[in-house]
Parts: C-alpha cells; structure tokens; sequence
C-alpha cells in the first residue's frame, strides 16, 4: 500500500471519527432539549424522590459535566442503566437485540448479495430476452415498495393465506420470512446494478479477445468479467447495511422478531431516553463504519481511481 | 437580360475608393439560393424538445396519467364525499357507542344503518367499509394519500431551495468557501440519515407539542412539521452538490465572462444564466425526490412517527391493519398498494423525465 492509499484511509477515517462525534453530540443534546426530563410521565413523585432519582442518574450536575461523562461512558462501551426497563444496562439490551437483528442482517445482506449478482450477470447475458425483461420489471416493482409493503405482503400471503410460515419471529421457522423481507430491496437493486455494470464488462475488448479465442461462456463470466462487474456492487454496500439496519424496525415490528430494531422503536414509544441515545449511537456507529470500509474496499478494488 | 443588368450594376459599383465591401454579396438572391434556406423542420426550444421526447414514452405519459387521476381524487372527492375521515358514526354526543358501525366490510351495512335505509333513507355505500372505530375507511384513504403527495411535494420543495441556493453560492464562489460549504456537505452526508430523522421526530414533537396545540398546525402534528424540519436539514445535501458541479462547469463558459465584463452583478448572472442552464439537473433530481421524501414519511407513519392521529396517513393506516391482518386483510392491503402505485409512478415518472431532458442522455 503506498503513501497516496495510507493518507487517504486516514482523511476518511478521521472523518468518521468526526461524524460519530457529531453524532453522540447530536444525540446527547436532542435529548436533553426536550423538556420535563425522563421521570415526568411517572405518577406524582415528591420532590425528595425526584432530587434522588436526579442524584443516582447524574442528571442534577451541569450539562456540561454530563456531556463529558458521557462521552467518557461510551469509550468504555458504558450507555448507562436503561430508565424504563429497571435493573436492566443500556448496553445489555443492545447486545441481546443485537444477536439477533445481526443474525437477521448478515443472512439478508448475503442473500441479497448472493442472489443478487446472480439475477443480474444472468439478465445481462440474455439481455432483452424474456428471461431479462422479467427480471427487470421484477425489481423495477420492488425497488419502489417500501420495506413495509413487501413486509405487508409476504405476512398476508405466506402467513394468512398461505398458513406455511408462522408470523412470530420466535417461533421455529418463524426467521425465514423476515430475512426474505429485509432482503427482497437490496436484492432487486444490486440485480440492477450487477446487470448494468456487467453489460458495460462485456462489451470491452478483451471480452471479445476471450470470446473469439473460444472461451467457453462459464470461463468468461467468473474468470474474466465478474470481479470487474462487481465493483459499483462494492460501494453499494455501505448503503445496504444502512437499509438493512433501518429496514429491520419495520420487518421487526411486523414479524414480531425480538430484536434491536423492537427494541428501539418500543423506546421511542415508551420514551426510554437513555435507551434511544445508546441504540441511535450503536446504530449510527455501524453505518459510519459500514460507509468506511466499503469505500476502502473500493479504492482498493479498482487502482483507476484517482484518491480525491 | 437580367444577368447583363446585374452585372453592370456590378461594374458600376466595382470602383476603387469604395467601401471595399464585397457587393456580390448583397445583390439580390436568385430562386435557387432562396430554396436552400428553406426549414426542413421547425425550430424547437429546449422545453419543446424534451416534452416532446416526453411524449413518446408511453410508460412516463401512463404515470402522468395515473397521477393525474390520484391528484383529482384526493383534491375534490373529500368535498364531495358525505363521510369525513375522522368521524367515528357510531358515536354521538351523550349517547353511548354504537357498535352496528365498526369493522364493516366493503360495501356492508350495518344493523343501524340497514333500519335507516329501510325506514327510506339513502346512505352511501361504505366501498372500503369502516374500520374498528366505525369511520369510513376510503375517504381515510384519499386523506392519506393527500399527506402523503403534500409532504412529498413540500419536503421536496424545502430540499430544492435550499440545496439550489447553498449549490450554487458554493460553486459560483469557489476557492476556501467552497471548500468549507462542502466538507460541512460531506459530514452531513455521511451521517446516517433515517436515525437523524426518528431521533428529530422525537425530541421535535415534544418541543412543539404546546406551541402547535392552538395553531394553523394543530391538525397535522408537530411529527408533520418535524418531519419538514429534518428534511431541511438533511436532504438538501445531495442537490447542493448536483448544482455545484453544474455550476461550476458553466461557470467558464463565454457568455458568463460576456456578462461580467459588462458590469452584470453575480446575483443576476446566477439567477438569469447559471440557474436556468441548470434546469434540467434541477427538474430530474426534484421528480426523483418526491418519491423518496413519500417513501421516508410512508416509513415514518408506519413506525408511528408521522402525523399524530387522527389525521391518517398511508404509512399509519398499514400500521393499524397489522393487527387485525388475519381478519380484516383487505385493510391491509388497500393502502400498501396505494404507496406502492404512488411511489411507482413517480420513480418511473422521474426517470422518464431524465431520458428526456438529461443532454447527456440524448443519443
């Protein structure tokens, strides 16, 4: 890796550094702006119990002062005890959803991927025969329905008419619809793009080199032409994780599934403010580094680029 | 004849001390000369060329067709339909519930009102039927669709102001400034937009929640003004930079140079030739974010942080289904379409709109 790679791997992180930052600030701020503090929705407390519960929380010191302590808490991955679900850390009921939802997520991203590529080398090579057009229209349909739709529509059919699957995520059997659902957007637009990137591969020049020389039509995809064709699928992937992480409120809240997306969106019905700052954090964390890596990988991936 | 005639004239005006101008050149065209300056085709306008091209795709012009109607309905069917969206008929004052009104299925009577139709009166068919409240559930539907179309086109409108203005002083400025405006553009790219949005919807609705109780907003919720908030902090980063780059090609161009040297202030020149050269940049990433902002506020519904009821939107009556899926699924279904269909035809809208007015496109 020479010079110009290393100075831009760290102009990129020091931004990510910067955007996390701003994030936890953001966060931090936004909810200490909304007024009444936390205990307000409790029933009637006297003044003593309020000025105890502010004391164990440290929300009776200066903003200042419990800004900078909680920046100190999450270097050590410390979000705080969690104000609606006594006894219970932030950071506890983080890591619970989270083995789930990452479960969830990983399996969807890979299906999308996996199909993905696939769907879309498949119509680029038949392109505008029957088997492309179908493949188009396909997932021009389910780029433009919201994740809830599809959602929507795999429950109604595969649970209500159908009965094959259970609606309850934690049921036996009960993930594959979720996956299907999370999976469903990114899948039909990394087709898209696998296909239009493919069909600009196949029409360079050493494709037909290879072709004339009798390079049998295997050999040409996945030797020549397919680790070319998936580098726009490389930058999308910061984007993907960023869908799948907000995809999974919606897919979570339809299919029950016990996860961190149910976690945060019951939080922000229950106003749980410590539980909110943490999962929007951890959230936004993910996708910032998810954003990192993926446009790492693509200066790498591709030396024509030039680092600006 | 003629000829000698023209070339005396020629001779005679051939003399030296002349102005030196070439005379042949404004004698008087022959026929021949005057056919070739005949127009093989008429002359368009940029609009003109592209709405023509416009024309032709047969996909964009049926969008344009669809919307038309969805616009139509949601426009004049909440005056002329006698149920309104959040009247629960069961309920009137004093009296306790009527239940004969909710869950209806479509085009059902209930036990009241079956004596009301047969004691002689009129009622208008319920073609939705009702929901668990007992209001009617296809003027809620048309409302939904008209929150949803408002905050589409309002949000996309804030976003185009503003990115339009900081595009085009950062790309008609230059140098430091530019470099400032878009790194502060690159931080607020890549923050991750939909969290920003949820944890802004949440602390805004509770700061508004008084302020808007008495005013014009009331009836939308401060989610709804939240919503408009947010969109104007951070949608408006990638159409910044669309026009930046726009702006900054055209900047070296000739006429731009020809009005600054006659004394053109930079307001005029980026309003009256920068600006309008950007159009089609403008038009295309507009259409194609009116989808996007109804997805976004679709999604917000759905979670419950989009229009506070009862005030319904497409996102929230899906949200309202779910739980009665099993029984009621057409509830369901009915507004999951309608945003499907939205969302669609102005995706397929915009990009039929990019085909015809992108130069790049042209082929």
């Amino acid at each position: 890796m020479d010079s110009k790679m290393m100075v831009y791997i760290l102009k990129r992180l020091l931004l990510a550094i910067v955007t996390i930052w701003l994030i936890v600030t953001i966060t931090f701020f936004a909810m200490k702006a909304i007024p009444g503090g936390p205990f307000l929705s409790e029933k009637a407390v006297t003044q003593e119990v309020t000025d105890a519960l502010n004391a164990k929380y440290g929300l009776d010191q200066p903003l200042m002062t419990q800004y900078f302590t909680y920046l100190k808490g999450i270097l050590q991955f410390d979000f705080g005890p969690s104000l609606k679900s006594r006894g219970r850390d932030v950071i506890d009921i983080i890591s619970e959803g989270f083995k789930v939802s990452g479960k969830l997520g990983i399996i969807a991203a890979g299906f999308a991927i996996g199909f993905g590529v696939t769907f879309g080398s498949i119509a680029a090579i038949k392109r505008n025969k029957l088997i492309d057009n179908t493949i188009m229209v396909t997932t021009t349909a389910f780029v433009a329905m919201p994740s809830f739709v599809i959602g929507s529509f795999l429950l109604i059919m595969f649970c209500v008419y159908w009965q094959i699957f259970p609606a309850n995520g934690s049921l036996p059997g009960g993930m594959v619809l979720p996956t299907i659902a999370l999976a469903l957007y990114p899948m039909a637009y990394i087709t898209r793009l696998t296909r239009s990137s493919m069909l600009d591969v196949l029409q360079q020049d050493y494709i037909r080199t290879a072709r004339s020389k009798g390079v049998s039509n295997f050999l040409l995809i996945f030797k020549h032409s397919l680790k070319n064709a998936l580098i726009p699928v490389i930058t999308y992937i910061g984007p993907m994780i960023a869908y799948i992480l907000t995809g999974s409120f919606v897919v979570e809240k339809i299919f029950s599934v016990p996860g961190l997306g149910r976690a945060f969106i019951t939080a922000i019905t229950n106003r749980d403010y410590p539980l909110i700052m943490g999962t929007t954090i951890f959230l936004a964390t993910m996708v910032v580094l998810m954003n990192l890596v993926s446009d790492i990988l693509y200066k790498v991936v591709d030396p024509r680029i030039d680092f600006s | 004849m003629k000829n000698n005639k023209l070339d005396k004239k020629v001779k005679l005006y051939n003399k030296p001390f002349s102005f030196h101008v070439n005379v042949e050149s404004f004698i008087p065209a022959t026929s021949e000369e005057k056919l070739q300056q005949v127009l093989l085709r008429e002359s368009t306008s940029f609009w003109k060329d592209g709405l023509k091209r416009l024309w032709k795709n047969k996909v964009a012009m049926t969008c344009v067709f669809v919307i038309s109607i969805i616009i139509i309905a949601i426009i004049f069917l909440p005056l002329m339909w006698p149920y309104s969206y959040e009247d629960q008929l069961g309920v009137s004052q004093g009296q306790s519930v009527d239940p004969s009104f909710s869950n209806l299925k479509p085009f059902e009577y209930g036990e009241t009102e079956l004596s009301i139709i047969a004691d002689g009166g009129h009622l208008f068919p319920h073609i939705f039927g009702t929901d668990s409240a007992g209001r009617d559930y296809f003027i809620r539907v048309i409302y939904g669709a008209r929150v949803s179309l408002a905050v589409g086109f309002f949000a996309s409108l804030i976003v185009l102001i503003i990115g339009t203005l900081y595009g085009s002083i950062a790309g008609y400025i230059g140098g430091k400034l530019d470099l400032f405006m878009m790194r502060i553009v690159d931080i607020i790219y890549s923050l991750p937009d939909m969290l920003i949005i949820i944890l802004l919807s949440v602390v805004l609705n509770q700061l508004f929640k008084e302020t808007l109780a008495n005013s014009v907003f009331a009836s939308l919720g401060a989610n709804m003004i939240s919503i408009f908030v947010v969109f104007g902090l951070l949608y408006w980063v990638s159409m910044a930079r669309l026009i930046r780059g726009q702006i900054l090609s055209l900047k070296e161009q000739d006429y731009v140079l020809a009005a600054r040297s006659i004394g053109a202030s930079h307001g005029r020149i980026i309003r009256k030739h920068l600006l309008p050269n950007s159009i089609s940049v403008i038009i295309i990433s507009t259409a194609l974010q009116i989808p996007s902002a109804i997805f976004t506020e679709s999604f917000l519904s759905f979670l419950g942080l989009g229009v506070s009821a009862p005030m319904p939107s497409l996102g929230s009556l899906a949200s309202a289904a779910l739980s009665g899926v099993y029984s009621y699924t057409y509830r369901l279904i009915i507004p999951a379409v309608f945003i499907s269909l939205i969302v669609l035809s102005l995706n397929l809208l915009g990009d039929g709109l990019r085909d015809a007015f992108d130069p790049k496109m042209k082929v």
